[in-house]
């Protein structure tokens, strides 16, 4: 092997321990200068802890940290920073009210005198941003700027103070099939100018396009550190998960019945206004997943809030089993049959401070069979609670535990027996799967595709598209709040997929 | 019994017991640097209020209002409002019992249960109106609340003047005689103790309040919304909806505190420069009780007990009442501030854990 | 003429009410860019007013007439420093919910400085009355411009204070690092924590500013309006100015704006019985207006409804990232 660039971060041994959990197990990593160092996990396995035990947010309970050979005491970001180390958030910590400037100098600003000083801030910003091929304006209004551009400001934050150790958490998420090109050439750029990257992400793709080196995390262990050269996809998923995994679909083909859902021109936005969902025609039949691909934040939320009552529609109809039901109330449309699972758990999914029980009903409450008129019954609602969770194998000491003390896959088992146990006509799932551990997962595949079998009609909305293969009879594309063209899932693949999501159309399904 | 054992567990115990302790010790040191002897000083606010079946009949009066304006910030809480308004809500409850107790004459079946549905009605209504604030146009509650609580004052005093003030006097005419809500037997058997219905409505609100949230489906929306909103418009719960309504409820509690001042205890309404303060006080009761009811009562008591005993304290210790609001305000600063209980309460608990097993093994 | 000359003492008048008003709304500001919610502004210049009473009145003995009043302005100052140190230490560190503890501090303050006034004064209800406050300072040359030499430059020496510290206040906000770090604290405090800016000591810096500010407010009405202290000196006067935060929507300048239009609302009060048209109108509505203007605003009336800093009301939690 030829003479290997110096370490500049080592780990040795770092430990952290949460109640109830170790998140990270006695990890050593090391990274070397010029290198794109990838750490895959699944959720949960310890990746975000780690990072931010560098990054001075957490510090560890056992081991050491060794930047460019010298032991060093991370005891808050202020002193990362000044290690050069620097991180790019998955969630974007932007001021949103400031400028691009403002942000990026926050905590490190030029003055003149005593006054800030912005023309050496603008200035600084501009250079940089033209050094590394970022284009940011940086007098423009964070709240004003796309996504994409906002990453960019995290990245200037970072060289801005002169980091040359940076961190990505997840940095693709948000981005669409472009924007995640553009990034991958930034990442290049970066590491031409001689700094040093950790990538964050369990996108196995990502890693083999871009990174020269992969350590595999598995429930907070180190399972094993790899050149991307040397491997491959299928080991890599096999070091993640812990068991070789079997990307086979796992659908069965069922001749699809009556139309169920049938939306047709939906349009959120009127007039002058950006349309935030224009001219949407979608149908969804008994006994049918429909996926709905997309980039994060092309409408797709839009789309769910209208269809559950929670926004207006501008102009269209939404018609479930032929009935008009557009912009009915949230109540009306759970009565008329449609069951969702929402994105986010904690936020609209369940209420964390409720019992298990409590959580259960959340939705049914009001039948009479919990309770008659006015009074609610808890001794009912307890006896179906405990029925359902023993059905769907929720594991908690009790119903009367709180939702807050379940874990997130069985957070999500609790509110998949709820939904479908309302015996919905419509089942709406956004990212059902997201945050969860494999087992749980397959779980929630399997439970979709069993209510699919019994004949009910379901929309599922995933920023996976191996989900989306594997689950989906039709897939249909939406692209700044348009559809964009529907594809067999059987006859695309995701290069034609993501040509979609990023806004081309298709018009011949059978092309190429 | 789990639910018992729910509201009585250790921590939600400790909590307030150790901030009455603290409360009860800030105001010792207070005392002791304004040169007085805390000793004497308590000792003599539990002879005041214990003193005599007069003393006691009083503590109750004091009690009442503090129990109704309990409830109004403890019933708000549990929806996820921090009803801050309930002085102005309690002041529109005077308000609108006095108007009708003094400006209609009916029979007395009639005349009293309208005065007091009246005065619960003004009550529930300007509190109504900060959930309709919060719920249309997205005010915060709590600077509505104050902005309201000002108004309600100023509103007060000018309805006050504008039709029911007595010429020559700094209150309105008495009310009708078939509006009062006074116990007259009652009052006779505590040595003219100003009693009246107030105490016993204010239990019965106690309880109306635990079933209302714990076994009715309403209450089981608002409680919903209180802890998570999002989640409760997911499941097609009509948030706005809940927020006028909790706030109404609120409301009608308080202003309850306010109709039983007026109907059961003076007869009459008085021109007001400042605030009652009683509002202030429901959010220290509601606090300590940990917004349950049964907590309510209990804080009501205690608070209600150190107020009237305050007068003992002045009399016979010579104190000034004020230590007694310190007192309120450092048991409601430490409350608010559990940390610092916990801070204190956890390493003497591990201590004494430490002890017993050394004491088992 | 003679409606010049009542107009311009009009003006002036209001300036005495508004100073006040300015220096706890400026406060109020500070604590709230930072992200804690102050409604305790009403205790704070409780014990500002009481602490200024006391400290003149003590150097006032001493013979040292002149110094007195200021004197007054730094007790009161350190002492409103004293109760926000409570407010910033249960909300800033212990993450107590910062209403809660604006309430608390109303009561404490008003409870401790009676007691205070009661244990100093034999059980008296009031401070003595003081004769070393503040008078009225004629600014050379400039009080001899007509009207306006009257309505702005004969004013106490508490309203010179305010001209300056109106334009500081934004300047420090907006114009330097300092301001910048709060500002982004109130916002987004999570941003402020991953940049290495130390967010509970911003949050304090805050809130202790508004406990100085709001203490100087609660000097001036005791140095300049009431020349004695007792439980109604200030009476509703911190509500206002935290009103004046919001009309002013958190700027110092829109805050000055509103606060002087609300000392407006109360000197007009004095002079509603001279005009035909302003005799009718029932004092309580007066009262009443700063209160319902407020919640207009609030409720946007005038379009868009208004907000204030993201994060402000939010303990900060680093473990909630």
């Amino acid at each position: 092997m030829m003479g290997e660039p110096e370490v500049i971060v080592e780990l040795k041994g770092i430990t952290k321990r949460f109640p109830g959990i170790v998140a990270n197990d006695s990890i050593d990593l090391k990274l070397r200068k010029g290198e794109i160092h990838a750490l895959l996990g699944e959720n949960g396995a310890g990746k975000s802890t780690l990072m931010s035990i560098l990054f001075g947010l957490y510090q560890p309970d056992e081991g050491e940290i060794h930047i460019r050979g010298k032991k060093a005491v991370i005891d808050g970001p202020g002193k990362a920073i000044s290690l050069g180390i620097g991180m790019v958030h998955q969630h974007f910590k932007l001021v949103q009210p400031f400028t691009v400037a403002e942000n990026i100098m926050l905590g490190a600003e030029p003055v003149k005198g005593v006054s800030l000083d912005y023309r050496t801030a603008h200035d600084k910003v501009r250079q940089i941003s033209d050094q590394y091929g970022l284009k940011v304006d940086p007098k423009a209004k964070i709240e004003d700027i796309t996504v994409g551009m906002q990453q960019r400001v995290e990245i200037l934050k970072t060289l801005y103070r002169g980091a040359d150790i940076l961190i990505f958490d997840e940095p693709t998420a948000v981005l669409t099939v472009q924007e995640i090109r553009e990034l991958m050439q930034i990442l290049r750029n970066l590491t031409a100018e001689g700094k040093s990257i950790i990538l964050i992400t369990h996108k196995l793709a990502e890693i083999m396009e871009v990174s020269d080196t992969v350590t595999v995390i598995r429930r907070g262990k180190v399972v094993d550190t790899l050149r991307t050269a040397e491997t491959n996809e299928e080991e890599l998923a096999e070091k993640m998960v812990g068991r070789s995994v079997s990307f086979v679909p796992l659908k069965k083909e069922r001749a699809p019945g009556e139309v169920v859902l049938s939306v047709e021109g939906l349009t959120v936005g009127a007039g002058k206004e950006k349309k935030l969902l224009d001219n949407i025609n979608l149908t969804i039949r008994e006994g049918e997943i429909v996926g709905l691909a997309g980039v994060d934040g092309n409408g797709q939320h839009e789309l769910i809030e209208v269809l559950t009552g929670i926004r207006k529609a501008t102009s269209g109809r939404v018609l479930l089993n032929g009935q008009d039901v557009t912009n009915r109330q949230t109540r009306a449309l759970m009565d008329a049959g449609i069951s969702h699972i929402p994105e986010d758990r904690h936020k609209h999914g369940l209420v964390l401070d409720f019992t298990v029980s409590e959580n259960i009903v959340l939705g049914s409450y009001r039948d009479a069979a919990f309770g008659k008129g006015i009074f609610l019954d808890s001794k009912a609602v307890e006896k179906y609670a405990e029925k359902l969770v023993g059905e769907y194998d929720v594991r908690t000491p009790s119903v009367q535990n709180k939702a807050r003390s379940l874990s997130g896959g069985n957070q999500q088992k609790a509110i998949i027996a709820r939904e479908l146990e309302r015996g919905p006509r419509l089942l709406i799932a956004m990212q059902p799967t997201r945050g969860l551990d494999v087992g749980a997962i397959s779980f929630v595949h399997e439970r979709l595709l069993q209510a699919k079998a019994e004949g009910k009609a379901i929309l599922l909305i995933s920023f996976e598209l191996d989900e989306l293969f594997n689950l989906s009879d039709k897939l249909v594309v939406i692209f700044d709040g348009q559809i964009m063209g529907e594809a067999n899932p059987a006859e695309t693949d995701g290069e034609k997929l993501g040509l979609m999501m990023a806004g081309k159309t298709m018009h011949a399904e059978g092309r190429g | 019994m789990d639910k018992w054992r729910n509201i009585f567990n250790p921590s939600s115990v400790f909590v307030p017991l150790g901030a009455i302790v603290l409360g009860l010790i800030s105001g010792a040191v207070i005392m002791l640097l304004g040169g007085y002897n805390p000793v004497d000083a308590y000792q003599a606010l539990f002879e005041k209020v214990f003193g005599s079946p007069y003393d006691i009949g009083e503590t109750i009066r004091t009690i009442t209002p503090l129990l109704f304006t309990g409830l109004a910030v403890g019933f708000t809480y549990r929806a996820g409002l921090f009803n801050i308004g309930a002085d102005g809500q309690y002041i529109m409850g005077m308000t609108g019992a006095a108007i009708v107790g003094i400006k209609l004459q009916l029979p007395w079946f009639i005349h009293a249960p309208l005065a007091v549905l009246v005065g619960a009605l003004f009550g529930g209504l300007w509190a109504a109106l900060v959930g309709y604030l919060k719920a249309s146009r997205g005010v915060n509650e709590v600077i509505s609340s104050i902005m309201l609580n000002w108004i309600a004052l100023y509103l007060s005093n000018y309805l006050l003047r504008a039709l029911l003030l007595e010429p020559g006097q700094q209150r309105s005419y008495f009310i009708h005689e078939s509006a009062s809500v006074s116990i007259g037997w009652l009052s006779r058997a505590l040595e003219n103790a100003r009693m009246d219905w107030g105490i016993f409505i204010g239990l019965i609100g106690a309880v109306v309040f635990y079933f209302l949230l714990w076994r009715t489906k309403q209450g089981y929306e608002l409680r919903a919304v209180g802890l998570n909103p999002d989640a409760a418009r997911y499941a097609g719960i009509n948030i706005k909806s809940s927020i006028v309504k909790s706030m109404f409820i609120g409301g009608v509690f308080a202003g309850l505190g306010g109709v039983f001042e007026v109907l059961g205890v003076f007869h009459y309404q008085v021109l007001s420069a400042a605030s009652s303060g009683y509002g202030f006080d429901g959010i220290a009761v509601a606090l300590l009780g940990g917004n349950h009811p049964v907590g309510i009562v209990f804080a009501s008591i205690l608070f209600g007990t150190l107020t009237y005993g305050s007068a003992g304290m002045n009399f016979s210790a010579d104190v000034p009442t004020e230590i007694v609001r310190i007192v309120i305000g450092a048991v409601i600063f430490f409350v608010a501030s559990h940390g610092i209980i916990q801070g204190i309460v956890k390493p003497f608990l591990a201590s004494r854990r430490k002890l017993d097993r050394k004491g088992a093994a | 003429m003679e409606t010049i000359r009542i107009l311009s003492e009009l003006a002036n008048i209001t300036l005495v009410f508004s100073t006040a008003l300015i220096f706890a709304a400026l406060g109020g500001i500070f604590s709230e860019r930072s992200g804690v919610i102050n409604i305790g502004l009403e205790g704070l210049m409780v014990a500002g007013a009481f602490a200024a009473a006391i400290g003149t009145a003590y150097v006032e003995a001493a013979g040292a007439y002149g110094l007195a009043p200021w004197v007054g302005v730094i007790a009161a100052m350190l002492f409103g420093l004293v109760f926000s140190l409570l407010h910033a230490v249960a909300t800033v560190t212990f993450k107590a919910n910062q209403a809660i503890i604006g309430v608390v501090i109303n009561i404490l303050a008003l409870a401790v400085t009676v007691y205070l006034v009661k244990v100093l004064y034999d059980g008296a209800g009031k401070t003595d009355t003081l004769n070393a406050v503040f008078s009225k300072v004629p600014i050379p040359g400039l009080s001899q411009i007509p009207f306006f030499g009257e309505a702005l430059f004969n004013a106490y020496p508490t309203t010179y204070i305010a001209y300056i510290l109106v334009p500081l206040s934004a300047y420090v906000l907006y114009k330097t690092p300092f301001g910048l770090r709060l500002r982004s604290v109130g916002e987004h405090p999570g941003a402020s924590d991953t940049v290495g800016i130390n967010v509970k000591k911003y949050r304090y810096i805050g809130v202790l500013i508004s406990g100085v500010l709001a203490g100087l407010g609660g000097a001036t009405i005791t140095l300049t309006t009431t020349d004695d202290f007792s439980h109604n000196t200030i009476s509703g006067q911190g509500f206002i100015a935290l009103a004046a935060v919001i009309f002013g929507r958190w700027h110092p300048y829109g805050a000055a704006a509103a606060a002087i239009f609300f000392g407006f609302a109360q000197a007009i009060r004095n002079f509603a019985t001279l005009f035909d048209w302003s005799r009718d109108i029932p004092t309580e509505f007066l009262y009443m207006l700063p209160y319902v203007l407020t919640l207009l605003v609030l409720a946007g009336a005038a379009g868009k409804a208004v907000k204030g800093p993201a994060a402000a009301g939010e303990p900060y939690d680093p473990g909630k990232r």
